[in-house]
């Protein structure tokens, strides 16, 4: 059905706690360096950002949820290089070689950090698809919210706006398709849109009868109304 | 891409979080994947040079030149490129006006999306599951407890962001800042007022 991380709208978590604003932006030193590695490791291009976002929500539940935030990071990017091959269990394990890793001509060096962070990694491509609805238009989302190509497979469709009527607000364009590009299946570009929803469409009890909750989401997670 | 693994591998590396990073970085770095002078570089780009100094600074001149917020508001990206705040999770920009009407408040349920080169590296509480789990089904209690209360007929419309689009609120002006010039006003836009967990400060007013 779903995963760990597609908390929208759970009960049970108790207050959020604003930190000051001139709280460190790194808590501890390790979280910037777990940051650092994690960004690091993605500039030797052996996975895109849709695998890691997926390699953090493929964490056991219990891992997931006991794990603070950066301890997630360092967890998945472990799991990731194993994956990958990057990495042995060996390494891990402390007991591997420490000779020059084939892909050590990628590394990311100081000199390159500014230009790997403005390059970025956008997501918008031309083609796919042509845009199926318009702003206004009434749709409704895919339900269960599960990824149709791979089973327990990532998607960007929460479970809490799964079957729920809303509106086109927005078209932002022809984005890659995560339910794909995470499992190696392609880019699979589509029409991304943004789409309001009535709270009442997606709580027994909203708080405001004009209050609204907008997602992201592709043509192929929407059908017509 | 393989996906669900009877054992994970990162149960390999030392329990305690900052020696499991210190492991992995150690093994990455006798192999040559990983350069330090490289993760210190990143590092020092996030902790010191980008933040919301930058959202602020594109909220305070959005507040004093329509033309620049009409084509803000319109199309971000190519206002925000000419200022030089560009790349890494903040590819695809969306600027949301707050009225009198709507208040606009951005959230990550999935997981922590949010606009690094105009806000910096997302706070603690913003990455949170209570707030991640509450923003888009009780948005108005979140919002009691950073101090904010909304009027009845002041709409919340929380966004979600679920792709690779960012978002950044546009909080509305303050009254008695007509005087101010750029940085002054710059001075009164804290990051939350810009994710929509705070509204700007008035003039003489502590940021919150």
């Amino acid at each position: 059905m779903t995963r760990v991380h597609d908390m929208g709208g759970r009960f049970g978590d108790g207050p959020v706690r604003p930190e000051a604003a001139d709280a460190p932006v790194f808590a501890q030193d390790w979280h910037g360096r777990a940051l650092a590695v994690t960004l690091a490791c993605g500039a030797l291009g052996q996975w895109n950002i849709d695998v890691s976002r997926h390699a953090r929500e493929r964490l056991s539940p219990g891992d997931y949820s006991r794990f603070s935030y950066y301890e997630k990071w360092i967890a998945a990017l472990a799991d990731l290089l194993v994956e990958t091959g990057v990495l042995s269990e060996a390494d891990l394990q402390g007991k591997g070689t420490a000779e020059l890793h084939a892909l050590a001509g990628r590394a990311l060096q100081a000199q390159d950090v500014a230009a790997a962070l403005a390059r970025g990694g956008p997501a918008a491509r031309d083609g796919g698809p042509a845009p199926r609805f318009s702003p206004g238009q009434a749709v409704r989302t895919r339900r269960p919210a599960e990824n149709v190509l791979m089973p327990g497979g990532h998607t960007r469709l929460p479970r809490y706006a799964a079957g729920a009527c809303g509106q086109i607000l927005r078209l932002h364009g022809s984005h890659v398709l995560p339910d794909s590009n995470a499992h190696g299946l392609g880019e699979a570009p589509e029409p991304l849109y943004a789409v309001r929803f009535a709270a009442s469409q997606l709580w027994a009890h909203p708080e405001h009868p004009d209050d609204e909750v907008v997602l992201d989401l592709w043509q192929s997670y929407l059908e017509p109304l | 891409m393989p996906h669900d693994l009877p054992d994970h591998p990162h149960a390999h590396l030392p329990p305690d979080p900052a020696l499991r990073v210190k492991a992995l970085e150690t093994i990455l770095t006798a192999k040559g994947l990983v350069d330090p002078a490289a993760l210190e570089e990143i590092i020092d780009t996030y902790q010191n040079r980008i933040g919301p100094q930058n959202g602020a600074r594109v909220v305070a001149r959005a507040w004093r030149d329509p033309a620049f917020k009409a084509a803000l508001l319109a199309d971000a990206d190519p206002v925000l490129a000419e200022l030089g705040y560009y790349g890494r999770q903040g590819e695809h920009m969306v600027v949301v006006e707050n009225t009198p009407q709507r208040h606009n408040m951005i959230v990550c349920t999935l997981c922590s999306c949010y606009p690094w080169p105009l806000l910096g590296i997302p706070p603690g509480w913003y990455k949170s599951d209570a707030y991640r789990a509450r923003a888009v089904r009780e948005p108005r209690k979140v919002l009691a407890e950073f101090g904010v209360a909304l009027p009845p007929e002041t709409a919340v419309r929380v966004w979600d962001s679920t792709a690779e689009v960012r978002y950044l609120v546009l909080p509305m002006r303050p009254k008695g800042t007509e005087g101010l010039d750029e940085a002054a006003l710059a001075a009164l836009v804290s990051r939350d007022s810009m994710i929509g967990t705070a509204l700007p400060a008035a003039p003489g007013q502590a940021q919150p």
